[in-house]
């Protein structure tokens, strides 16, 4: 049996198991046998496409597999080449993880019936999007992954901030499906062949070429977040369960990015360098609006989804400069680029994933996602904490973890690129590398607070106070990841090295072998240039600090006293005078917050002697959802209003505006041609 | 053989810095004192500072976490790993090629992220103004800082510091406008980061306007002194890093004998000293900023940085 089929097999297994919950969700030990299931499944098709990934017959070009479903003519084709096997990678240990770690934290879950038909179904659609070999079954599979997560996010549907965050996902999600139906239309053209072999093939006018970009950094950039079109995300993923939100954030997003490179990458040929400019452009704001976005936030699992939107930023970042290079015939640095952007793909995935889970622990155990009603976490929950500590290091870009290789990647990659020809690269090149080291800082900011206000310090509520650590399904899943996240960062050459086969079809060029660096580098080009080493980075830091404990213990004194906190002398008895996310915040608020969210501060202080209590308002106002959704929303309401009236004509009317619309059409046939 | 003396090249290094930190900043305290006409305590008293500290008790804050106990051996870990990283003397250290000039300043972010949870994780205000702030210059400071190591991995075709300072000895740089703006930046980066005047004042404590001290307001003992062990070496970090890609006289290359190794030395003794006197001299001229003053501070670095960076990407062309 081949791969594909094997694969196939495991998601028709999903699909089943799907249909199985449906039938025992409502009895008590239906939580542990899908999600026991799903994780096996999802575990059977990780390793199928692993050794998919890493055997070097894997490079070629592999037949598609033909199964007799879908349009009658076409058939829906499957192909597991190695940018699919790669994106199936990130799929199913995302999924793997979620489902180990819905073992422990589906059983808190108050409607089961309503999440666990749709959990195994997402992570069909998922894997199916990524194997689709034709626009048909592609488009099918989008679908498919976006309604069932759609009726993930409506899980809690009697909330009603969760039903607003559903509705405006549907819309967005329809909208970005459209987009792709006209790309895919446009790429089939006049032939209508709508395998993508063909597809390949198939030459592409400029002007065609630029539309297919267009519409699908609409279609998939508003799947996967990007600014302008991210309203919905930092809504939808965290109504969501936790195990749920993190699929959404660390895995469904990365599908999109999959359908992105999928056709801009593969279908649509050689690329024009404006193409690489736009992409580089949208990806630079989105990630520093993002991650302004997250470090506004109170809440633990929106600050999370915003961050998820900068990480999409600078992944297109990488994806931008890769077009570049490769519209220029740099295939070396655009290998670079590429490898950069998958690698975070990964990268993103594995931190994401273990934020988000941590939430959930945090929510399982205090019931509370707002910071500001936590804290003081690390003593009650210290397993929990380690883990999100480590996963807020990664994706602050700190070394030796996992996000901060990707990142430097990305910042080698921006150095390659003044051979650039094009005046509008070259400027746009080094702005849009301001921006993502602004990024870069700003993260660790963000999570210097999200750790700091909800895990250190004194608990702000007495149910921060009373929180317990979590079960060991939980645990163990945030703990696989923490280590993943440690791996990707110390031995990354492995990584890059199986990525070589995905750059060289889709870029034509490769990085140079990692693995045969001495003592495991990575070596983006050339040694003399840049290279990097986290595994002695961790094992000098580690001596370091290991050798300066000893002495120090050793030699000098090792007494300790507990005291209260010294703190200037000042008798500070109330928890509530620790700084908040939005204190924390105050400062940059103040330096980038005015410009992007225009914020009002206002104090109303008493004079002395006032009983009145004093106040402290902050208004904060997303100018995207202003000044471009509000005006479309209210339109679009406008436009019915009015058509309304149509609904209440008599017969001759009816008739009469049928007469004219025919007419019109007639005319506008008769002048057409 | 090249090894072994190889090995006793990072090694010596490695004990160098960490010997000579101290003094610098103790040199730094004096000319200080006497520019203000003080006597000031002698150059040696940091030494004595830290072996006053090592020797006492920690008192711990009761609801002191570990991480509150780990992170002052962190981040001295970090820095002194960041540091022997800097070519100080010679070029060509065995181990230069483990981590290049953005690794360097992402290892100074490490600390910096754990200086500010440490700064969290007692709950009182004053830990979580000193890290707020600190999370605000942060944010201005180390991009400004990466578009300044762009500007210098574009002069010199990498980002190995070793391989910066072998270009820069090398005549054919030359005066180019593009360096003038990355140095400047570069000092302004320099003096945010080791909270010196006029960013913040590393002599203050009992003021609303501290950042660096409020955030170790809670730590004592040991624990302070491996905090301030590690403020001097990130201030012999920042003036070795000027030195060596800026004035680079002297730096013994690779395979080099030992009386170029010698001849570095002293030049190195002497830069340092140079650095110290220049830094004590300009904090003496100026007053320290309002806190919100900073970011326009900082926002002139990162546009230096920024300029100086297109600056080489417009005219590679030309």
């Amino acid at each position: 049996m081949t791969p594909v089929a094997l694969v196939l097999w495991c998601i028709a297994a999903l699909v089943a198991i799907s249909v199985l919950a449906v039938t025992i969700s409502r009895s008590p030990g239906a939580t542990p046998i899908i999600y026991g299931a799903s994780l096996s499944a999802s575990a059977a098709v990780f390793v199928v496409v692993l050794l998919q990934l890493v055997t070097p017959a894997a490079s070629g070009l592999l037949p598609a597999l033909v199964l007799p479903v879908g349009l009658p003519w076409l058939g829906a084709h499957f192909r597991l080449d190695a940018l699919a096997a790669f994106f199936l990678v990130v799929i199913n240990l995302g999924g793997a993880a979620a489902s180990l770690y819905g073992l422990g934290y589906g059983r808190h879950e108050t409607a089961p019936q309503r999440l666990l038909p749709f959990f195994p179904v997402f992570l069909a659609g998922m894997n199916l999007v990524v194997l689709a070999a034709d626009a048909f079954t592609f488009l099918l599979s989008w679908e498919f992954m976006s309604l069932a997560s759609w009726g993930l996010v409506m899980t809690h549907h009697r909330e009603r901030d969760n039903r607003k965050a559903a509705y405006i996902y549907l819309v967005m999600a329809s909208f970005g499906t459209f987009a792709l139906l006209l790309a895919f239309g446009l790429l089939a053209g006049t032939s209508g062949s709508y395998d993508f072999a063909t597809m390949r093939t198939a030459g592409h006018a400029p002007a065609v070429s630029a539309l297919v970009l267009i519409l699908m950094l609409i279609g998939a950039g508003s799947k996967a977040g990007l600014v302008p079109l991210h309203v919905w995300l930092p809504l939808a993923h965290p109504a969501a369960p936790s195990h749920v939100s993190a699929l959404m954030s660390g895995v469904m997003t990365k599908v999109a990015v999959y359908g992105f490179i999928r056709v801009v990458f593969d279908l649509l040929g050689e690329p024009a360098w404006w193409s690489g400019m736009i992409v580089l452009l949208l990806g630079g704001v989105t990630a520093v609006v993002g991650i302004l976005h997250a470090l506004m936030e109170q809440d633990l699992k929106r600050l999370l989804a915003y961050s998820t939107i900068e990480n999409i930023g600078v992944i297109f970042v990488s994806l931008g400069l890769a077009l570049a290079f490769e519209a220029n015939a740099m295939n070396l640095a655009a290998a670079l680029a590429l490898a950069a952007a998958l690698f975070h793909v990964l990268n993103h995935s594995f931190f994401k994933s273990l934020l988000f889970f941590g939430a959930g622990a945090v929510l399982t155990a205090t019931g509370e996602r707002d910071m500001d009603k936590l804290g003081g976490l690390i003593h009650r929950m210290p397993l929990t904490s380690f883990a999100f500590l480590v996963g807020s290091v990664a994706i602050s870009a700190l070394p030796p973890f996992n996000g901060f290789v990707s990142e430097w990647l990305a910042f080698q990659a921006i150095l390659q690129s003044p051979d650039l020809p094009q005046w509008g690269l070259k400027i746009m090149v080094p702005a849009v590398g301001g921006l993502l080291a602004l990024s870069a800082a700003l993260a660790a900011a963000c999570f210097v607070k999200a750790f700091g206000v909800t895990f250190l310090g004194r608990p702000r509520t007495l149910a921060a106070q009373l929180a317990k650590e979590v079960d060991r399904f939980s645990l163990s899943a945030m703990f696989v990841l923490a280590a993943l996240c440690l791996l990707a960062g110390i031995l990354p050459g492995i990584a890059i090295d199986a990525l070589a086969p995905v750059t060289l079809t889709l870029v034509g060029g490769r990085m140079p072998v990692q693995t045969s660096a001495p003592w495991l580098s990575i070596v983006p080009i050339a040694e003399g240039r840049s290279s990097y080493n986290g595994l002695l980075v961790l094992l000098f830091t580690a001596f370091a600090a290991s050798l300066a404990a000893y002495m120090v213990h050793r030699l000098a004194s090792r007494a300790l006293r507990r005291a209260p906190a010294w703190d200037c002398g000042f008798p500070d008895l109330s928890p509530q005078t620790q700084y908040t996310s939005a204190s924390f915040a105050q400062p940059i608020r103040r330096v980038f917050g005015t410009l992007l969210f225009q914020a009002k501060e206002t104090v109303e202080m008493p004079a002395p002697g006032d009983p009145k209590p004093a106040r402290f308002t902050l208004e904060l106002r997303d100018l995207i959802w202003g000044g471009l959704y509000e005006p479309i929303a209210g339109a679009v309401w406008f436009a019915a209003e009015r058509l309304n009236h149509l609904q209440f004509l008599t017969i001759r009317r009816y008739l009469s505006l049928v007469f004219l619309a025919l007419v019109f059409l007639l005319l506008v046939l008769a002048i057409w041609s | 053989m090249v090894v072994i003396f190889d090995l006793l090249a990072q090694g010596m290094q490695m004990a160098m810095v960490l010997l000579l930190a101290p003094l610098l900043t103790g040199l730094v305290r004096k000319i200080k004192a006497r520019l203000l006409r003080r006597q000031g305590p002698s150059v040696i008293q940091p030494y004595r500072d830290l072996l006053r500290l090592l020797r006492k008790e920690v008192v711990l804050a009761e609801n002191a976490s570990w991480l509150f106990r780990v992170t002052p051996y962190l981040i001295f870990a970090v820095t002194w790993v960041a540091v022997s990283l800097i070519p100080t003397f010679a070029t060509g250290l065995m181990f230069s090629w483990t981590a290049d000039l953005i690794v360097i300043v992402a290892l100074l972010g490490s600390a910096r992220f754990f200086l500010a949870l440490a700064g969290m994780d007692i709950g009182t205000s004053f830990g979580g103004i000193g890290s707020s702030r600190e999370a605000m210059i942060a944010t201005l400071a180390e991009p400004a800082m990466l578009l300044t190591i762009f500007t210098l991995a574009l002069v010199a075709g990498s980002t190995q510091l070793s391989t910066i300072a072998d270009v820069m000895i090398s005549s054919h740089v030359g005066l180019r406008v593009s360096l003038g703006m990355a140095l400047i930046a570069l000092i302004m980066v320099a003096i945010a980061e080791n909270a010196r005047i006029p960013v913040d004042n590393p002599a203050t404590h009992l003021e609303l306007t501290m950042v660096h001290e409020a955030m170790v307001l809670e730590y004592s003992g040991r624990h302070l002194a491996m905090i301030e062990l590690a403020a001097f070496l990130k201030l012999l970090l920042y003036i070795s890093l000027i030195a060596c890609i800026f004035v680079p006289w002297q730096l013994a290359v690779l395979g080099t004998g030992a009386t170029a190794h010698i001849l570095g030395m002293i030049a190195y003794l002497a830069k340092l000293a140079v650095g110290g006197v220049f830094l004590a001299l300009f904090e003496t001229a100026t007053a320290k900023m309002r806190v919100f003053r900073v970011p326009e501070f900082l926002g002139a670095a990162l546009m230096l940085g920024m300029l100086a960076t297109l600056l080489l990407f417009v005219s590679r062309s030309l």
